[in-house]
């Protein structure tokens, strides 16, 4: 019974939309293949496990920085392309003050160096040992001050360009989203120069090797921190949306402003609770990604930012919930589509499941039920 | 862009009557067009002068202005089609580039036969003028291939979309596993992160065919030594030749896309732009016209592209980074999107002001001042700071304006969604009608001051002339 009916729903679905048909049986052909190479030992499992672990936590920051984009998406009506600038800021202000923490405020090096994350190669990360378990004070100093740096940012920039022209077309607003993105962008390279620096101590980062049947696969600190902050903040968010009286005004707005602003939801509040809590997951997930890549540099957001949209749009923008869920999966298609694809296309593999996926369900997953 | 009409009752005046003339006058989009680009050129010159540039340098400025001027105006009028008459949100332009002088490099590229030197790619050695055609036809052809499905999606998704497949086309050239295969023989490639070396010249390849390589070469050491241009005169003159061959397919989009606007077809994709519903109702099959107005817009980003980065001897896949698409965008912007003319002056501006203009100071800084600029910002904000001397940050700006002048673009991007989102001619935007659809002006009180700010001039039928 259970198999004729998948097998009538699957004609159906071939008659109905023979591109999604098409889609799926790719999909299927794909697993298959992963399952005779796995079997086979074409890849041996703990290199696939490498690859899950590395696509969970690419995944799991982009489900946290997903979140602000698909929040200021749903309640702004508009494609905020300075998100990723926005990443990028959050993880310079967290490193500075990282920088000047682990470095003794001036005691290690010179302080304008450490203010500039040692711009200029003046200071290097390792030099002054930084890492969760041997710097913890500098690195909590560090998600704190991107979070409120960037809630900081996010609301003067909402106040100065966004404000004035709530009211114009979403187009409008993503163009100028798109100005807000060079200024931002370049002047962190101007300010901070625009070479590629290493900010963590690789070598202080304590890790185990756990052994998966035909290998050993490592985990370290920054990985484990990396999960359990990105966790921590889904969770709160969660209970915040579904508890809170602020999160059923979110909700509500994002649902239909107008009715919002009719049941008397003072809606520029709520706009402004959105930035708040959108930019300050970005920050730290911009924050924790440097701490978990252990390099920094001036157009880091601007390149996630690509994935991030193709997580928040596969989701469906508005949901939240559906931003986790295409965050991993964009970030677990990116890795282990390298199985097939070279691994310079590993991005592109992830911006054409995306496409694909816009194609089919232009919605996203979780189309419908937004939440906020 | 007309000025105002505050001398309404000028007309016994002769001052206000040589004024409306001359407004009159600047009505012209020809004259309006050459005027911008007249004075664009003056002032670069001055500058020059001011710094004392052999004839060498300023004959290079201007040919380089020439150059940056006619592909941003010409990527603009491309994008036109795309947003101001259709409504389509693109911002993949540099990935249609791309396509466009990739293509063509492979195709014109000298063939390798036997296995080439490690770093050397051949392609199949075909004419340039096929190969640029070639080129032109694969981004057309691309485009379709992105359009198909993708026309289907709300604007700001189709943007998105747009961006992400000019990232995969940037990703595939820069893959390593196609930087050099063998097809039918022979050994072609995309040539990785080290892109690929063009091998030929567009100016000698023209000259040649219309056999005048000879006499033009002999042209240049004669005027090159009239002119006192140095030893070597010939790449001056090639680099302004190709400026006038950019100009004449410059002046070639112009036409085209003013007669396509103008066309029957243009006034289904300026009604699409309006309200794509109302226009499916009234019989249009609006996909089609969408599909195909793309693919043409397309066609035109390859040949810009072409052009572009023809006479760059060689192409990297850093080049195409979506920073590109954004200028073209930002150009339009400042033209007006839905003008042609506006589109052209925007590219004008843009490429002088914007992207060429910051470059220019930074040399005449650099010329004059005769000291270095610190390395860091830190060490440029410290003297502002304890001993008020602005000297270190000023030179430190100036050293990094690369930096900055992207920053500026910024700004004026916001400043320009803020206060004129619809550009300098933006309000001449044309309307998806054979007549105007305002109300005409009764204006027999106001001669010879017909100032269009609320959108569109009064035109007494025919065609509306932008």
């Amino acid at each position: 019974m259970g198999v004729n009916d998948t097998y009538s729903r699957g004609r159906e679905l071939l008659i109905a939309d023979p591109v999604r048909a098409a889609l799926v049986l790719a999909l299927v052909v794909l697993l298959l293949d992963l399952v005779r190479q796995l079997v086979f030992g074409q890849v041996p499992v703990s290199q696939f496990v490498v690859l899950l672990k590395d696509g969970l936590m690419r995944g799991l920051f982009f489900g946290l920085a997903g979140i602000g984009l698909s929040m200021t998406y749903s309640i702004l009506n508009f494609a905020n392309f300075a998100h990723g600038d926005f990443i990028t800021s959050g993880a310079f202000s967290g490193m500075i003050v990282t920088y000047i923490i682990a470095g003794g405020f001036g005691a290690e090096a010179d302080i304008g160096s450490l203010a500039l994350v040692g711009a200029g190669g003046s200071v290097f990360g390792a030099q002054l040992g930084i890492g969760v378990a041997s710097t913890p004070l500098a690195v909590l100093g560090g998600v704190i001050a991107a979070a409120l740096f960037t809630i900081l940012l996010s609301l003067f920039i909402d106040r100065t360009v966004f404000e004035p022209i709530r009211d114009r077309s979403g187009i409008t607003l993503l163009i100028t989203s798109i100005g807000v993105a060079f200024v931002l962008r370049y002047l962190i390279a101007f300010i901070f120069d625009p070479s590629r620096r290493g900010v963590t101590d690789s070598n202080a980062v304590p890790s185990t090797d756990i052994l998966v049947y035909d290998g050993f696969v490592s985990v370290d600190l920054h990985e484990v921190s990396l999960l359990v902050v990105s966790v921590l903040l889904m969770l709160g968010l969660h209970l915040l949306l579904q508890r809170t009286k602020l999160g059923k005004a979110m909700r509500a707005m994002s649902d239909n402003e107008d009715l919002a602003r009719i049941t008397g939801i003072p809606t520029e509040r709520v706009i402004r609770y959105t930035w708040i809590i959108g930019a300050g997951l970005t920050g730290v997930a911009g924050y924790m990604f440097v701490i978990w890549n252990g390099t920094l540099h001036w157009f880091q957001g601007w390149i996630l930012l690509l994935p991030i949209f193709a997580a928040v749009i596969l989701g469906g923008i508005g949901s939240v919930y559906g931003a986790i869920v295409g965050g991993l999966v964009i970030g677990l298609t990116m890795s282990v589509s390298i199985v097939w694809v070279p691994t310079g296309l590993a991005r592109a593999s992830a911006f054409l499941v995306m496409i694909l996926m816009l194609l089919v369900r232009p919605s996203g997953i979780f189309s419908g039920g937004s939440t906020a | 862009m007309s000025g105002t009409n505050d001398d309404a009752d000028g007309k016994d005046d002769p001052v206000g009557g040589v004024r409306a003339a001359a407004e009159q006058l600047w009505e012209e989009d020809a004259v309006k067009l050459l005027g911008l680009i007249l004075g664009i050129f003056a002032l670069y010159l001055v500058g020059g002068a001011l710094l004392d540039f052999g004839a060498r340098q300023q004959v290079n400025l201007l040919a380089n202005l020439f150059f940056y001027i006619g592909v941003f105006a010409m990527l603009a009028l491309a994008l036109n089609l795309h947003w101001g008459y259709t409504g389509l949100f693109n911002i993949g332009v540099i990935g249609f580039m791309a396509i466009g002088i990739y293509t063509t490099a492979v195709l014109a590229k000298e063939p390798a036969l036997t296995e080439p030197a490690a770093g050397s790619i051949g392609g199949f050695g075909l004419p340039l003028w096929l190969a640029i055609i070639g080129g032109v036809l694969a981004a057309a052809a691309f485009g379709g291939l992105v359009a198909l499905p993708a026309l289907r999606l709300r604007a700001d998704y189709f943007a998105i979309v747009t961006v992400g497949v000019s990232e995969i086309v940037r990703f595939t050239v820069l893959e390593s596993d196609f930087q050099k295969m063998q097809i039918a023989g022979y050994f072609v490639g995309l040539g990785g992160g080290s892109g690929l070396i063009l091998d030929f010249d567009p100016t000698d390849d023209l000259l040649e065919a219309l056999g005048l390589l000879e006499p033009y070469t002999a042209f240049t050491e004669s005027a090159g030594a009239a002119l006192s241009l140095g030893s070597n005169p010939k790449p001056v003159f090639d680099s302004l030749l190709y400026g006038l061959i950019l100009l004449v397919f410059l002046i070639g989009f112009y036409v085209l896309l003013r007669r396509v606007g103008n066309s029957p077809f243009g006034r289904v994709l300026k009604a699409i732009r309006e309200d794509e519903e109302a226009t499916q109702s009234l019989g249009k099959n609006t996909r089609r016209f969408k599909i195909t107005a793309f693919m043409f817009g397309c066609a035109l980003m390859g040949l810009g592209g072409i052009l572009f980065f023809a006479v760059q001897g060689a192409i990297t896949p850093s080049a195409f980074r979506p920073r590109l698409t954004f200028f073209v965008w930002i150009a339009l912007i400042i033209g007006g999107a839905g003008s042609t003319t506006g589109s052209v002056m925007g590219g004008a501006i843009f490429a002088a002001f914007l992207f060429r203009g910051p470059l220019f100071i930074k040399n005449v800084v650099q010329q004059n001042v005769d000291s270095d600029a610190v390395d860091t910002f830190g060490q440029a904000v410290s003297p502002l700071i304890s001993g008020l001397d602005p000297f270190p940050m000023l030179l430190f700006i100036t050293d990094n304006l690369q930096q900055l002048q992207l920053v500026i673009m910024g700004l004026v991007l916001i400043y320009l969604m803020h206060n004129r989102p619809e550009g300098m001619l933006g309000h001449r935007k044309e309307e998806a009608s054979t007549i105007s659809l305002n109300r005409p002006e009764r204006s027999t009180d106001s001669p010879g001051a017909t100032p269009a700010t609320d959108g569109g001039e009064p035109v007494d039928g025919g065609d509306t002339d932008e």
